[in-house]
């Protein structure tokens, strides 16, 4: 594996111990979590080649039974309702490499599509392959793809953006939510010059005969001198994307935005400024990510809340579980993050994944979850001890330590309802929920 | 470049900046509670109906661990005094900047057929509003105009603010916030919950959704989030009777071990839990499916707006202490290309459910306590944009509904001619501060200039009878 890190050298990496806990967390961050003992395993490589090995994987294998719904009959991604989801949610619980695929997901978050937009699952999984092919390649080509996207033509109307009749949905979000932030370095005229330059798509979906006629028609195009940021010429898609990627602000944005999925907590403005050298004008995810990987930060920072998702595939990969329900369709958007439905086109907010309606979501995934594994409450054979009731439910999970208060909480827990003439297999399964929902599990 | 642009090197880094948009947090910074004292639990039922409904599937929760009960006794006497004495807001959002050009259409108004040639509707349908000749109500939001008709709707024909933006987000948050802000990080009825709200009742500033809403963000006391309140239970699979509650408990005390954690990440998690502890103990006497109404509900029982409508009318009856409720209207108002289609069904379904939400508050005699705020974060362009729809425009449609709502319209119809901005957006005639304001002062009572920013500098409708 050659390394092209000498670029960041100034950047700090992290060089406190690495072992099982903190390549945990890295799976978390970079992935959906350690399959059982995968995190001891990747300590052993060191930081540096522990990125490396998830940044730049050799290829890709999926791990275990393939999706189904629950009369275990294969999942149909293209037409049965939601069965997108779960051909998505199944790459990642199986997927070996699982740091392309968590970028797939920041992706969709970052160009944030709904399905209820778009009414085509195939268009969504098309974007989807897209995200996923260029997730951490050239940004810039990135952009010019998804501008082109059938659903992102759909969703923000840019196939309904002619010479004629300009339509500003995607030229605004291109600035605000793509590559520059709101209130960042454009104003209402850049908008409309935008929505000029981005004329010349065309495209339609239809229930009966699906997508159709998605191409570029120059004679929809707007061949009149336009100025963006002050600058003038006959621009076209293309340029709007470029124009946007060459401004002074893109760079801070694109790594403050791409930062704030792996680290909660803002980046020095050292560490800024290197990231931002680091990605100008050559525009490429990889080297950016790989160098957020192991900076301290994220080492030595404080928790981050699971996405939902993260959240989900986790718990599936711990349990060696596959895919073989439709019903996390609806359990995920109960817990705040169904995939392919996000609340609008700046995505999903990754501060504020928990209140109490999504906790509650949280709490039905778990049960859904451990159904297929629940006890029979009269099941034989247990100790009716809580200390050993509880190593067993830790080992279920395989979460060596608890956070002092939550082993507290789940001894007095075990111990009062043992006390109470609880059957010790009821003790158990109610463990493993509690363990799954406290905050040990919930974030990383 | 202008001295306006300049990149954000701020110290407090947060993706929710970057977007402005308010992060409602679920009671960050309660009063410490000891470790080892018992869950605060505040129901706000009465007695009577407390001990009417715990035969049913309250008593085999708490009932059967014989833990609760002294606590909830606690919590009745304490929301007994107060819930009835409380008047409450209910926030309707229209998620993506409605037209107002459509929901109340100038037929009178001739620069309108030429600026829509393709979108304007019929000088034939719909019903004329009664306090401008010129308009008409769109013939899928009958309901308003039978509302008011009654003299129950205040109507706000252009609202909105001075230098508006066109973004969703920053528009949207602007009206969550209360203030042109956009660092603000508490919503404006979040505010008047940390004055007016009590530090272990959740449920006093409510999100009927999947999700908090913004505007309700609170700096000191919590505030919560449901589907509905016979829909939030917490049962596992091999798990039951005392052990359950025993379980409900162990939930409760893990959020109390780490509601304070120093750890940001655990301290999120733990006081997510401990809300949903509180909230579960203030809703358990709804057991499933136990919500009736006195008047049908349009939709079916997929439509989440009538059926969370329809349960907040049954929450207040049973007197819980709600203040402030937030919910989102059915429907796509974002309406860049197809607007007809897009339009008429969302319109119809809330128009329906909120005149349906307001004969029920009539016939269980809670009217006189509710007022219902309905907005959204902009209006459209006056032009048509030839997708068949209309781009994001300024000024825009809102309405406030109940039978103390002063149903007199606030603002007049700018037209379309000298009531256009540079851009052709409808100038506002009315600001949403100055409601914002006017609600506070007429309805809860409190003191505006605490809570809205400049709040002496708007002008204040009479809103409230």
């Amino acid at each position: 594996m050659s390394c092209a890190t000498n670029s960041y050298v100034s950047l700090p990496a992290y060089k406190g111990p690495f072992g099982a806990a903190q390549a945990e967390r890295l799976l978390w961050r970079a992935g959906f979590g350690p399959r059982p003992g995968q995190a001891k395993a990747l300590a052993k490589k060191g930081v540096k080649n522990a990125v490396l090995s998830l940044t730049r994987p050799a290829g890709e294998k999926l791990v275990g039974p393939a999706p189904t719904d629950d009369k275990k009959v294969p999942i149909a991604p293209l037409d049965a309702r939601g069965h997108e989801l779960l051909w998505w949610l199944d790459r990642m619980v199986r997927t070996s490499a699982p740091t392309p695929e968590r970028m797939t997901l920041i992706w969709h978050d970052w160009f944030a599509t709904s399905i209820v937009g778009v009414k085509s699952q195939k268009l969504m999984l098309d974007q989807n392959q897209l995200l996923r092919k260029g997730g951490l390649g050239s940004f810039a080509e990135l952009l010019l793809n998804v501008t082109k996207d059938p659903a992102m033509l759909l969703w923000l109307s840019g196939n309904k953006n002619t010479r004629l009749s300009p339509n500003e949905n995607y030229a605004r979000e291109l600035m605000e939510l793509f590559t520059l932030g709101a209130q960042r370095g454009y104003d209402e005229s850049d908008v409309r010059e935008q929505a000029r330059a981005l004329t010349g798509w065309r495209g339609y979906y239809r229930q009966k005969t699906g997508a159709s006629d998605f191409r570029y028609e120059p004679n929809l195009h707007d061949t009149g001198i336009k100025t963006v940021f002050g600058k003038k010429g006959n621009f076209d898609w293309q340029d709007a994307c470029r124009l946007c990627l060459e401004h002074p602000l893109h760079p801070s944005f694109f790594v403050r935005r791409l930062w704030s999925y792996f680290i909660p907590t803002a980046p020095g403005k050292k560490t800024q400024a290197e990231l931002e050298k680091l990605y100008r004008g050559k525009y490429q995810v990889r080297p950016v990510v790989e160098a957020i990987l192991q900076h301290p930060d994220l080492y030595r920072g404080p928790r981050m809340v699971k996405p939902p998702v993260v959240y989900t595939a986790g718990l599936l990969r711990a349990m060696g579980r596959g895919v073989d329900s439709t019903r996390w369709v609806r359990l995920t958007l109960t817990a705040g993050q169904r995939l392919f439905l996000p609340p609008d086109v700046s995505g999903w907010d990754d501060e504020r994944w928990l209140d109490t309606a999504t906790l509650r979501g949280r709490w039905d995934l778990v049960a859904w979850a451990l159904r297929s594994v629940a006890l029979d409450e009269k099941a034989t054979g247990l100790p009716s001890d809580a200390f050993k009731l509880l190593t067993q439910a830790q080992s279920f999970w395989h979460v060596p330590g608890l956070l002092p208060g939550t082993r507290k909480v789940l001894l007095d827990f075990g111990q009062r309802s043992l006390a109470a003439k609880a059957s010790p297999a009821t003790v158990l399964n109610a463990l493993r929920q509690l363990i799954a929902i406290s905050p040990d599990l919930q974030t990383a | 470049m202008t001295d306006r642009i300049r990149p954000c090197g701020c110290a407090d880094f947060s993706r929710t900046e970057l977007f402005r948009r308010a992060a409602a947090s679920a009671g960050e910074g309660l009063p410490p509670i000891e470790s080892g004292m018992p869950l605060p639990a505040g129901t706000g039922l009465s007695r009577r109906s407390f001990i009417a409904r715990t035969a049913g599937l309250a008593l085999s929760v708490y009932g059967a661990s014989n833990l609760r009960l002294p606590l909830l006794d606690e919590g009745i006497a304490h929301a007994a005094t107060q819930a009835n004495e409380s008047r409450v807001l209910v926030s309707v959002f229209l998620d993506g900047g409605a037209d107002v050009l459509n929901l109340l259409f100038p037929a009178g108004d001739s620069r309108y057929y030429e600026l829509r040639p393709k979108l304007a509707l019929s000088p034939d349908i719909g019903v004329p509003f009664d306090e401008d000749s010129r308009l008409r109500w769109h013939p899928s939001a009958q309901a308003f105009a039978t509302l008011h008709g009654e003299g129950k709707a205040t109507v706000f024909p252009s609202i909105g603010y001075t230098s508006p933006d066109k973004s969703h987000f920053t528009s949207r948050h602007y009206w969550e916030v209360g203030a042109t802000d956009a660092t603000a990080r508490t919503g404006w009825l979040g505010r008047f919950l940390d004055q007016a709200g009590r530090a272990d009742n959740p449920l006093q500033g409510l999100a009927l959704d999947n999700r908090l809403q913004p505007a309700l963000a609170t700096a000191k006391v919590p505030v919560a989030s449901m589907d509905g309140p016979d829909r939030y239970s917490f049962k596992a699979f091999g798990v039951s009777g005392q052990t359950e509650a025993r379980m409900l408990e162990a939930l409760g005390q893990l959020g109390l071990a780490h509601e304070r954690a120093s750890d940001k990440g655990v301290r999120q998690a733990g006081d997510a839990l401990a809300q949903s502890y509180r909230l579960r103990g203030q809703v358990s006497p709804f057991g499933t499916g136990t919500i009736t109404s006195p008047v049908k509900y349009p939709g079916d029982q997929d439509d989440d707006f009538p059926r969370r409508l329809a349960s907040l009318a049954a929450m207040l009856a049973a007197g819980l202490p709600l203040r402030c409720v937030a919910l989102s209207a059915p429907g796509r108002y974002d309406t860049h290309a197809d607007q007809a289609d897009e339009l008429s069904d969302g319109i119809k379904l809330t128009a329906d459910s909120l005149l349906a939400f307001q004969r029920d508050l009539e016939a269980r005699g809670l009217a006189d306590r509710v007022l219902v705020h309905v907005w959204s974060e902009f209006g459209r362009r006056a032009r048509e944009n030839g997708s068949l729809g209309t781009d994001h425009g300024a000024a825009g449609f809102g309405l406030l509904l109940g039978t103390r709502a002063g149903g007199k319209m606030v603002g007049e119809y700018p037209g379309l001619t000298s009531g256009l901005d540079s851009e052709g957006n409808l100038k506002a005639t009315s600001d949403f501060r100055g409601v914002y304001s006017g609600i506070l002062e007429q309805w809860f009572e409190t003191d505006a200039g605490a809570i809205i920013p400049n709040a002496g500098s708007f002008a204040r409708p009479k809103l409230v009878r």
